[in-house]
């Protein structure tokens, strides 16, 4: 059995002198396969839990346990971004890590904006046309677009977010700070992941949050959810390395294990409510209402369990990882912003063509989820090849897009 | 061990294909599977008001999705009142609505303590949930809404029944509906009081066919023939939970 917790590219820790940083970071060798398979495959599901009705839905996570996709997502983007920006701060410096930082942060705005217009779309298409005296109430949604002076100006600064368009804010919030998290990173990684931690209690304690137009909370309470991706950026930098002695052993095994069956049956009664009978009710006043907006315990436990049983199944040489079979999920995992935005759309587009063009019958869902996984792997690989020729081609010096007014 | 959980798994995949099967077998006119209108919560105090032969004054508290726009005879209320009067012919029933249109679960409580002196309910039957969810309120702040809303009901004297949001698939993209539906089972499941699932009820007639709920038509005429069910399925569930059936035989 290989360790659970190598380090990203399975390098040895460097020795470090008394005054080096707290944090080590392995050398780069090759790609961690593993982070972009999980990341690929969270990508898939999040595009397929999103897409209502789904059949194929039965497949994702969600409906086996407490946690979801957007756990395995931030996580893993936590521990690319401490990995990537971690690497750029300790070789360049902190400004210019920073900064490195805020263009991804740009960049992850301008997505969501973009979405936000094809959202903005969709709905005026369906207000247009859709009146059914059985849903005046539920029209109501639409009316956002009486007032598009104040709605598209919250929307512009993230207040103001529709359903299914949660998560890149919450992405963006937390890629805001992770200059800060890194740097306290740099001085003490333990210390640091115990502040998230303490945020995380007091969030709950003081039940804070960050207020949404036009009125409630943000779906996705950044000041919770930060500890997942603090947590993935402690693993990168050494932390999954300090690990590795409690994550493999048995113990932890069975405990994740059990854990992650009582949560199964515990689920089992939400989606069968004649097997209802079986759960205590003193067990499901202590446990319900199970947050996703706060990230619940039960739900960060659950992800650790799920992470913790995956890293010891598969092997970080695990060979299906090299196969062609695997090859489209690794793809979307390594372009994960513009899969993840292009999933939301064909997400929008999928309902939309469910809904307004071919019918609602179980084949179209089948045949629209697919259609979107096979142009999210296209995409993806387009997306590779465009920048395996764009890099040869800046080596060679030609094309350089700085002349024809910078590049993105 | 093994075994143990191998029948387990068993008796849920029988459970879950019983009522199937019933439903294969009855006509396709909206029935409602048996798991959906069971409830372990009871009537108390509409059964004893029923035994001492006082009068069942019903109060509905719901916002637009319990009514049709300007064919108010036919939404869900007045259906519910022609069955439950159709079923318990000889009881002195009254039915009255109060539809609060594009009020929240909060703003909805708010009114109870007076509504419930002036109409004088043995049971409410309060709809909600839509219009928080359309707004967006904070699941929390929505779960603390019908709490309060429930307890002052409860303390009046009253009865009471939750209804939870339609299942409304066109715009299921557009509102995120699940944690209401969770909030509302929830807080039905402190306070011990049935909760009518509308939501599983009209998606399942939507997936066996009895209607199809993506329709865009502009009539009114899917919107009465739902409420007709609805309302049927209604009186069934209050019947049952508050044992009116077995009153009737003793």
């Amino acid at each position: 059995m290989t360790s659970v917790a190598e380090p990203i590219a399975g390098a040895p820790r460097t020795k470090t002198a008394a005054a080096a940083p707290a944090i080590t970071l392995p050398a780069v060798s090759e790609r961690e396969l593993r982070l972009d398979l999980f990341r690929g495959l969270a990508l898939w599901l999040i595009f397929l839990d999103h897409l209502p009705n789904n059949i194929l839905a039965w497949l994702t996570i969600r409906n086996y346990g407490f946690s979801d996709a957007t756990e395995i997502f931030i996580f893993i983007s936590g521990y690319t971004a401490a990995f990537v920006y971690g690497r750029a701060m300790l070789q360049s410096g902190f400004v210019i890590a920073s900064a490195r930082i805020m263009r991804r942060v740009w960049q992850i705005y301008v997505a969501h904006v973009f979405l936000f217009t094809i959202f903005l779309a969709e709905v005026s298409y369906v207000a247009a046309r859709f009146e059914n005296p059985l849903y005046t109430e539920e029209m109501g949604i639409m009316d956002f677009l009486k007032q598009p002076d104040v709605t598209i100006i919250q929307a512009l600064i993230l207040r103001f977010r529709p359903v299914n368009m949660d998560v890149l804010p919450l992405y963006i919030v937390l890629m805001l700070f992770l200059p800060l998290i890194l740097w306290l990173m740099k001085w003490r990684a333990d210390v640091t992941l115990l502040l998230s931690a303490v945020l995380y209690a007091v969030t709950w304690h003081f039940d804070l949050y960050l207020s949404a137009y036009p009125n409630g909370a943000w779906f996705f309470n950044p000041m919770s959810w930060q500890l997942l991706f603090v947590f993935g950026a402690w693993c990168a930098l050494g932390g999954a390395n300090r690990m590795s002695r409690v994550m493999s052993s048995r113990l932890t095994l069975w405990i994740c294990a059990a854990y992650l069956v009582f949560a199964f049956f515990v689920t089992l009664t939400w989606h069968f409510p004649q097997l209802g009978f079986l759960m205590p009710r003193w067990l499901e006043k202590w446990m319900y209402p199970i947050s996703k907006t706060d990230l619940d315990v039960l739900r960060f436990a659950h992800f650790l369990a799920l992470a913790a049983i995956t890293v010891r199944l598969l092997p970080k040489d695990w060979p299906p990882l090299k196969s062609a079979w695997l090859r489209p999920l690794i793809l979307c995992g390594q372009h994960s912003l513009e899969i993840f935005c292009l999933g939301v759309f064909l997400a929008f587009a999928g309902h939309f063509v469910l809904t307004e063009v071919s019918g609602n019958s179980p084949i179209m869902h089948f045949l629209v989820s697919l259609a979107g996984i096979l142009i999210m792997s296209g995409m993806a690989w387009v997306i590779s090849w465009y920048k395996r020729s764009a890099d040869k081609d800046a080596k060679k010096g030609i094309g350089n897009a700085d002349m024809a007014g910078g590049s993105l | 061990m093994k075994a143990a959980i191998l029948g387990l798994i068993l008796l849920g995949g029988l459970l879950a294909a019983a009522p199937l099967a019933r439903a294969e077998e009855a006509p396709p006119a909206c029935e409602v599977p048996a798991y959906l209108l069971n409830s372990d919560s009871t009537l108390g105090r509409v059964a004893a008001a029923v035994k001492s032969g006082k009068p069942l004054n019903v109060l509905v508290v719901g916002s637009r999705s319990s009514t049709i726009v300007s064919q108010d005879g036919s939404a869900y209320p007045a259906k519910l009142l022609a069955m439950l009067k159709e079923k318990l012919a000889q009881l002195n029933i009254n039915l009255s609505v109060e539809i609060q249109i594009g009020k929240t679960a909060e703003e909805s409580a708010a009114t109870f303590v007076k509504l419930v002196e002036t109409k004088n309910p043995t049971l409410v039957i309060w709809q909600t949930g839509t219009v928080d969810a359309i707004r967006g309120v904070d699941p929390d702040d929505f779960r603390s809404a019908v709490d309060e809303g429930i307890t002052a009901l409860q303390k009046a004297g009253v009865d009471v029944v939750l209804v939870n949001l339609q299942y409304s698939p066109r715009t299921e993209t557009m509102t995120s509906v699940p944690p209401y539906l969770d909030t509302m089972r929830v807080v039905a499941q402190q306070h011990d009081i049935p909760l009518f699932d509308r939501f599983a009820i009209m998606r399942h007639w939507n997936d066996s066919g009895d209607f199809d709920l993506f329709s865009s038509t502009h009539g009114a005429e899917l919107a009465k023939r739902v409420h007709a069910c609805i309302g049927r399925a209604l009186s069934k569930f209050v019947i049952d939970a508050a044992h009116l059936d077995h009153a009737q035989q003793n």
